[in-house]
């Protein structure tokens, strides 16, 4: 692996079984990804985009090929291990923002901090902290049913970001917001990036994500077709 | 500890489910409790009345005497033994008669007891002679059967040991109201020295019951002593069939508890596979998401319980004091039953149950939380049925 290399996939292949045959969602990817990066994978539904963002994040395994995340083969890891991988190491951001109903936004963003037993003073500033990053401290007792879309989205990106975690992966996370709050989701993520050297991975076919990454790699039929590095924004890395 | 927290703050987060799944399950433990607490009741009194009235501390039978065998009856008495005189006792002696109610013919047992006697609950102390009249006393059930009240006069006739017939009236001096039927119904109560001096047999007795520890279980030519186990055999034997009808009562009343909290699990699993998959993606192991499930089912029993103590405590105490009035006449029921049951709640009974009901709710909340570990996080995540 490259010296800033968090990612390293190499012929990776995912297929699935589809009544008396396979589908192959990715065939023979083979992609790096640097510390700090603010990269996007692109392309229109079904291109493979959710099914390459859930190896990475150690929730699938590849059919052939290998994906190393954070020096640590997806395709061998047991279920703990690949737990372990997760909690300590990558946050996630869905589309529909996956908050647990019942928790307040405090409690959702304290949840991966209880998984990583962190001491309680210490994982009260680290949540306070995070929903500062955010700016919801007001909503800080509501439940999600109580906030917005993009207020939602923002309490996942807290809950993502409150580990400080070295890989977010972001699947279609504008896809239920309107343009402003896009955007704003969209800077808040880009600050942190910046500020806490997180490696970000999109998800989207959303021009508005596409305009703030400093790569995009698009897939199409589960293929990657072009990989482009945006020049002015490529981050300190 | 981290289970524990998330499983209570899921609990207490899912509001109204959680608690009519609480109450529902809080119903059973005082359900289980009160039915069980009744039987036991149950239990207890016909032992505590059976040994009051009729057992005390063991009888000694003479050699001969068998309650079931009719033909050896009129055999079966001796002179009361010295080693037994200079102790509390009570000694009865039993003959067969025949008693003329409204001109019907009807057999009797004859049984002399001391008027004094102390040992069993008995009102004896009514057998006192006024003029020369020989009182006897029954029993509520032999009363209201043959339509006898008191102050009436019977025709008695007996037999003495030569087997020569007799008759004789005798006059009803008290009734009295006992929950032991073989105390009652077909006995009529004399005193001892009437019933010996009736039947010649002065100084004899068919039985004699003990009336302290201290003179139970001596060995004594010619008698043969009865424990209390021997005694109340075949009470116990009730009991244990009572206890088989209860179990199935029990189990019954467990499986619809069990039933309600499978069936929450089971619509948690698919109403929430979105949380699961969340879960799972957050760094969550399949085996600490089946763990968070089984100590959600088990907490429920455990909410169930503090609620079910909130109402339950204040209401089994109270039917504890004022008893449970059985809606029929338990008179003819041939076994020992008073009118009011009083329910008795034992610390076993109780710690039982609530340690049943919650093993059992964690055990069927284990079952569908089983059924996580095998369902597919990137499936999971979307929400989609599996």
């Amino acid at each position: 692996m490259e010296e800033s290399s968090i990612i390293k996939i190499e012929n990776l292949v995912k297929s699935f079984p589809i009544g008396g045959s396979f589908f192959t969602a990715l065939d023979n990817i083979n992609l790096s990804f640097s510390k700090g990066e603010f990269s996007g994978i692109v392309g229109p539904s079904g291109s493979g985009k959710t099914t390459l963002l859930n190896i990475l994040g150690s929730l699938d395994v590849p059919s052939e090929g290998e994906a190393i995340v954070l020096e640590k083969k997806i395709s061998t890891l047991s279920h703990k291990k690949a737990a372990q991988l997760r909690n300590g190491h990558i946050g996630f951001i869905f589309q529909t923002y996956n908050l647990l109903p019942v928790y307040t936004v405090y409690e959702n963003v304290e949840f991966p901090l209880l998984l990583l037993k962190m001491p309680s003073k210490e994982r009260e500033k680290a949540v306070k902290e995070a929903i500062e990053w955010v700016g919801l401290t007001d909503k800080i007792k509501s439940k999600p049913a109580q906030l917005s879309g993009g207020e939602s989205q923002r309490v996942a990106i807290a809950r993502a970001m409150v580990k400080k975690p070295e890989l977010v992966l972001a699947d279609e996370p504008t896809a239920n917001l309107d343009s402003e709050n896009s955007h704003h989701i969209l800077q808040t993520m880009e600050r942190l990036n910046s500020e806490l050297k997180t490696t970000f991975i999109f998800a989207t076919h959303d021009e508005k994500v596409m305009s703030y990454l400093n790569r995009i790699i698009r897939l199409e039929d589960g293929k990657v077709v072009k990989d482009e590095l945006i020049g002015a924004k490529i981050a300190a890395s | 500890m981290m289970s524990i927290k998330l499983a209570l703050r899921n609990l207490l987060g899912a509001g109204l489910r959680t608690w009519l799944n609480v109450i529902v399950l809080s119903f059973s433990y005082v359900i289980i409790i009160w039915y069980q607490g009744l039987i036991d009741g149950w239990n207890v009194q016909a032992r505590r009345d059976m040994i009051a009235w009729e057992i005390a501390n063991g009888q000694y039978w003479n050699e001969n005497y068998d309650p079931f065998d009719p033909f050896t009856l009129e055999d079966s008495h001796a002179k009361i033994p010295e080693e037994l005189t200079s102790g509390i006792i009570a000694p009865i002696l039993i003959t067969q008669g025949t008693i003329y109610p409204e001109g019907r013919i009807q057999g009797v047992l004859l049984k002399g007891i001391p008027k004094d006697q102390k040992v069993l609950r008995i009102p004896t102390d009514k057998l006192v002679k006024e003029n020369g009249e020989i009182p006897i006393i029954i029993g509520s059930r032999m009363a209201k059967n043959n339509k006898l009240s008191t102050g009436d006069f019977l025709t008695v006739r007996w037999r003495d040991t030569n087997g020569t017939f007799d008759a004789t009236e005798v006059r009803i001096a008290g009734i009295f109201k006992t929950d032991v039927p073989s105390v009652d119904g077909g006995n009529i109560w004399l005193n001892l020295e009437d019933l010996q001096e009736m039947t010649q047999s002065i100084g004899e007795a068919t039985l004699i019951v003990a009336g302290s520890e201290s003179i139970s279980g001596k060995e004594i030519s010619g008698w043969d002593y009865k424990s209390l186990d021997f005694l109340l055999a075949d009470l116990d034997q009730i009991i244990k069939q009572k206890s088989v009808g209860g179990s199935i009562m029990y189990i019954l009343l467990l499986l619809l508890a069990m039933l309600a909290i499978f069936d929450t699990q089971i619509l948690s699993i698919f109403r929430r596979q979105k949380e699961i998959g969340t879960f799972v993606a957050l760094g969550m192991t399949r085996g600490q998401v089946v763990k968070l499930f089984t100590l959600e089912g088990g907490m429920n029993s455990v909410l169930a319980a503090i609620v079910a103590a909130v109402y339950g405590i204040p209401l089994l105490m109270f039917t504890r004091y004022t008893g449970y009035a059985l809606p029929y006449d338990v008179d003819d029921l041939g076994i020992a039953i008073s009118e009011v049951i009083y329910p008795s709640y034992s610390l076993g009974l109780i710690v039982g149950t609530i340690l049943v009901v919650m093993i059992t709710a964690t055990f069927v909340s284990y079952l569908p939380a089983r059924k996580i570990s095998k369902m597919n996080p990137t499936d999971a995540i979307k929400g989609k049925i599996q």
